[in-house]
């Protein structure tokens, strides 16, 4: 009931605080909360009974005592303003204007937890964009719509990376390419990073030319933990009003989830609800779903919405419930290898782990290249054979290694150092991936490349030796 | 179903808590476990899940964000029950069977809480063909009649489980009918019409079981060669993320022989199922010559639907099977994922503060497991059809340890086990089934039907895994010395268990000829490939190196048969057997000349 005030408090405890009830509140209700100070929190209704509710506060809890506690019931879910006016607004972790300008003018307000898309009314994605990452758009393609997470570690360059592949994102596909002018939109939401994190995407966004197409949303490491559970579903609900309603294709970074998850953890022991692995709750799985699923594309709308969640895995652990429950909800993931990136490789992608589920429809004839499909998948192959010839040189010796081991491990360095790593400002077009792993393959006998059809390597093999070929064709 | 049950009695309660999708109410204390309830002023659909002393817990199938204490409650004294009839075929549902194509019309594009939709489509006319007339027997599994609900499927209009035995009194002439018509009326007083409900969570009874020994084809080698499911069997694909579970299930459900399939995604991506939807109307089965959609019903609750529902689609996705097992069809259920399934499982467990077992889970999970398997089945059904379901669960352990409860309770309770393998997805080798740590009890009760088929499939089975055994232990030898350090009889081994692996095993579902593959032409490739290392191993004896054989033009092409040959073009195969077989010779006859000299 709006507007309806209770005071005093049963119990505080964390993020959760207990009022004995006076009138009913709705399960997920918005409520305002004042303490002494008088200070305006937010929060939200987690257990609503006859006897009492249990309000999540948004906020730090500091200075709240039971008996001069007040809550107002707001009467709604939250809720976030939208409006064409989003592009170019900065906003902080519970969709507040943080840029010193007043709130967007708009009376169309929508509810931040946004609702299921209906399976039957998405529409496939399958038009490549081509990042201009070799290791991307060759090995692991990014598919319009797709949500697609870099799976990094603390000290690796995942942050470089998002911002050159919000830089150089460009569609290809036939029809796309007539109208080159469709519009596009990043929509940023930074949750517990540091201000220099916030600050590079800012000039990266800044020096590409593009920050007034952005809208950003930060919860910095210093705001309170618990409001960056609430900073992707403002994102996520911009996200929404500018593809679906405005039919932009928008790009939406979220970083870094592994502090999101974090909050949620909190909260949740702090309920005291029956813990899963390392302590994270049991509905981790579908919390995360609810905020990877707002991706995709839907009938009767142009726009589209493709995510690039990243998250740091605590001690570069794979199988931690963070990086495994989101590699099961996304479609796929680029991992970063730490080994790659100390040897000085940029942009350190480890290829064999990493993997675009929706690669499959969305390369090929018209639209990348007929043998997209068979060099990516021999690619795959050699450099498996290459990681296992490795693990053996390190025991026999690579002197003792057969002739035909000895090129695997040619191939290899080559498709570290030629394919795999590039320049931060290099943007190379899918013609030009597609044939240097073409002329890497020419390291290796034909006869290895059973994963090629003849057709597609007498049309695109080198003919010389690979390592005799020039080492950089113009395109 | 039953002979007329009472009307269902229709109790009002009021709710006293919210907590996420678990909502308390009191003066539900006449209500049942299990029944339906509407609950708040949304009229959301719920279950009843514990009663005590005039209250009762109840788990809300739908978003409920806003629902209040003093909103009130009814249940409506029947479970949770599925409406099963024509129109099922080709429809994409959600856990609880809305219909959500027609969600799409009413409500667009995001589903809310509280739409309907009709759940089969109640005004469109069927052409009824009666098999019974006035006087005829009647009894629970009698066929009625037949309906064309596809091409593919012909519906037979079945009497329910519960029909009284007695004698028809009245029924009406072929013709075009409504699922709301009348379309038999028993002298015990039973009027049936084209459609019935059942219980999703109760299993339909059949009179007995049969034997699961006739092969579920699935046109994948790995599997009908190597690792074989019965019609009528129960399987696991259990595998991390990225291993691909959901391109094997697809895989499966494309081009498996069985009569219908259910695609149940539980708990996974919205994308996946939009995948299906696009892709199936498109891809034609390669027996019948029609679209695979039309032999296919599509449950999707996908991982950003509410969780309780997620933990009913496995039920109705098995009660649709057994709906059409009664008709006397092979039916294969693909339950993607069981995981998330017994997730939600432990999420409710969690919200109604249950004692938990492993990891947060139920100690009743292995229980419902089981009872989730055992509905899978070869039988003979009440009106003495024979029809069956294969169950083929997802597993997705986290970490990709298969030490988990969710694996480990699961292998309890099929026998079909097909382990994906990391390594093998990395390298991009699909299916990524493991011939190591994989298994089928089934192979056992094949061997029969296989001996009538082709009788060398045994031996070749045989073979075919014991040196994929012995290469595994030499590759541990390998991982030490190298592989030249080994004899050439031992490195041969590795050779032709490499042409196992890319010309056999590995699998494309994107090439056109490769995606499906006829049994014939699976044992013509095995057979060949197991050909070559026979003579292989006869010319190493008489003195020919290794690197000469390998040096064979007609080697290379053994593992690449499976995309160059076409299923009908497969004496292909026995023309590479015999060009390979021939420079066998060759290399015999310059080697013996040698040794002379």
């Amino acid at each position: 009931m709006r507007g309806l005030e209770h005071r005093g408090l049963e119990r505080a405890e964390g993020p959760i605080i207990i009022a004995r009830r006076r009138e009913t509140a709705g399960y997920g209700e918005l409520v305002a909360v004042y303490g002494r100070d008088g200070a305006r929190r937010m929060g939200k209704v987690v257990d609503s009974s006859d006897s009492a509710i249990a309000v999540q506060l948004f906020t730090t809890n500091t200075g709240l005592s039971l008996d001069e506690t007040r809550i107002e019931l707001l009467g709604g879910p939250l809720e976030l303003r939208v409006g064409p006016d989003l592009l170019g607004r900065v906003f902080d972790g519970l969709g507040r204007p943080s840029d010193g300008y007043p709130e967007i003018l708009s009376s169309d307000k929508r509810d931040v937890n946004g609702s299921p898309i209906n399976p039957s009314a998405r529409v496939y994605p399958r038009d490549f964009i081509q990042t201009g990452v070799s290791a991307i758009d060759g090995m692991n393609t990014l598919i319009r719509g797709q949500k697609l997470p870099i799976f990094s570690g603390n000290g690796l360059p995942h942050n470089r990376l998002a911002a050159q592949i919000v830089r150089q994102a460009k569609i290809l596909s036939s029809g796309a390419r007539e109208g080159a002018d469709e519009s596009f939109a990043i929509v940023f939401a930074g949750m517990g990073i540091k201000y220099d994190v916030a600050r590079f995407f800012v000039d990266s966004f800044e020096r590409s030319g593009v920050l007034s197409r952005v809208v950003m949303f930060q919860s910095l490491a210093d705001s309170p933990t618990i409001e960056r559970l609430v900073t992707p579903r403002c994102a996520l609900t911009a996200a929404e009003y500018l593809a679906y309603d405005m039919g932009m294709h928008v790009l939406v970074v979220l970083t870094d989830m592994t502090n999101y998850c974090e909050a949620l953890r909190e909260v949740s022991a702090s309920r005291g609800e029956v813990p899963s692995r390392k302590g994270y709750p049991g509905y981790l799985y579908s919390d995360l779903a609810s905020l990877y699923e707002r991706a995709g594309r839907i009938e009767g709308s142009a726009g589209s919405i493709t995510q690039i969640p990243i998250l740091s895995m605590p001690n570069d652990d794979i199988s931690n419930p963070i990086p495994d429950l989101t590699g099961y909800i996304t479609e796929g993931q680029i991992v970063l290898d730490r080994e790659l990136f100390q040897r000085g490789a940029y942009p350190s992608i480890a290829v064999l782990p990493s993997l675009s589920r929706l690669m499959k429809d969305g390369i090929g004839e018209g639209m990348t290249r007929d043998d997209h499909k068979e060099v990516s998948s021999q690619l795959f192959a050699a450099y498996a054979r290459t990681k296992s010839v490795r693990n053996l040189a390190a025991i026999i010796g690579e002197e003792e290694l057969a002739p035909l081991d000895k090129k695997y491990l040619r191939f290899g360095e080559r498709f570290e150092s030629e394919f795999v790593s590039q320049g931060e400002d290099d943007d190379r077009s899918i013609g030009r991936t597609l044939d240097l792993g073409w002329r890497l393959l020419a390291v290796l006998p034909t006869e290895e490349l059973v994963r090629a059809s003849r057709a597609m390597i007498e049309k695109y093999l080198p003919k010389e030796d690979g390592d005799a070929g020039a080492e950089r064709r113009p395109d | 179903m039953s002979a007329r049950p009472s009307p269902p009695e229709v109790i009002r309660g009021r709710i006293t808590r919210v907590s996420g999708p678990v909502v308390l109410a009191e003066g539900l204390g006449g209500a049942g476990l299990f029944d339906v309830a509407e609950v708040g002023e949304a009229r959301l659909a719920g279950e009843i899940i514990r009663v005590d002393g005039g209250g009762a817990t109840i788990q809300v199938y739908e978003e409920n964000t806003g629902m209040r204490p003093g909103e009130s409650v009814l249940s409506l004294g029947k479970p949770l029950s599925l409406s099963l009839g024509p129109g099922l075929i080709g429809t994409i549902y959600d856990g609880i069977q809305r219909p959500l194509e027609r969600l799409k019309e009413s409500s667009g594009s995001f589903i809310r809480a509280g739409v309907r939709g009709e759940r089969l489509p109640l005004d469109r006319m069927w052409a009824f063909a009666p098999a019974l007339g006035p006087g005829d027997e009647i009894g629970p599994g009698t066929l009625v009649g037949r309906v064309r609900e596809t091409e593919l499927v012909e519906h037979r209009v079945i009497a329910p489980p519960g029909t009284v035995p007695c004698k028809v009194s009245r029924s009406v002439p072929a013709g075009e009918y409504t699922l709301r018509d009348t379309v038999l009326e028993t002298e015990a007083g039973e009027s049936l019409t084209l459609a019935q409900e059942w219980p999703a969570r109760r299993a339909r009874p059949s009179r007995k079981r049969l034997p699961p020994n006739e092969p579920l084809m699935t046109g994948l080698r790995v599997i009908d060669l190597l690792f074989p499911l019965s019609k009528g069997g129960c399987a696991a694909i259990p595998g991390g993320f990225g291993t691909g579970k959901t391109m094997a299930q697809h895989a499966i459900a494309k081009f498996c022989d069985a009569d219908i399939i259910v695609y149940v995604g539980c708990g996974e991506r919205g994308n996946e199922m939009t995948d299906v939807l696009t892709e199936f109307p498109k891809l034609v089965d390669p027996r019948t010559g029609r679209s695979i959609m039309e032999r296919t019903i599509l449950i999707a609750n996908t991982s950003n639907m509410p969780v309780a529902a997620r933990e009913v689609s496995i039920y109705t996705g098995i009660t649709l099977a057994e709906y059409y097992r009664d008709m006397g069809y092979d039916v294969a259920v693909m339950a993607d994922s069981t995981s998330r399934w017994a997730e939600a499982l432990r999420e409710l467990s969690g919200r109604l503060e249950e004692m938990p077992a492993e990891e947060g889970f139920p100690a009743y999970l292995p229980t419902r497991l089981a009872e989730f398997y055992e509905r899978g089945g070869r039988v003979e059904t009440l009106g003495g059809r024979s029809g069956s379901i294969s169950i083929i669960g997802a597993v997705s352990p986290p970490g990709g340890d298969f030490s988990e409860p969710v694996t480990q309770h699961t292998k309890r309770f099929i026998r079909c086990f097909w382990a994906l393998d990391r390594d093998l997805a990395n390298a991009r080798h699909y299916p990524a089934i493991s011939w190591i740590d994989s298994y089928s009890e089934y192979a056992e009760e094949l061997r029969e039907w296989w001996d009538r088929k082709d009788p060398a499939w045994k031996d070749l089975r045989a073979q075919a895994l014991d040196l994929m055994k012995r290469e595994q232990r030499l590759e541990q030898i390998v991982r030490l010395i190298g592989p030249d350090a080994l004899p050439d009889e031992q490195r041969l081994i590795l050779v032709t268990a490499e042409m196992v692996k890319n010309g056999f095993l590995q699998q494309s579902s994107f090439d056109d000829v490769d995606k499906y593959c006829v049994p014939e032409k699976q044992i013509l490739i095995l057979h060949t490939i197991m050909e070559f290392h026979r003579r292989a191993e006869e010319a190493i004896k008489a003195g020919v190196p290794l690197t000469e054989i390998v040096a064979m033009p007609a080697r290379e092409r053994l593992s690449r048969l499976k995309s160059e040959v076409a299923n009908d073009r497969i004496e292909e195969i026995r023309a590479a057997e015999r060009e390979m077989a021939a420079a066998f010779d060759g290399l015999a006859r310059v080697y013996s000349r040698e040794e002379a000299t």
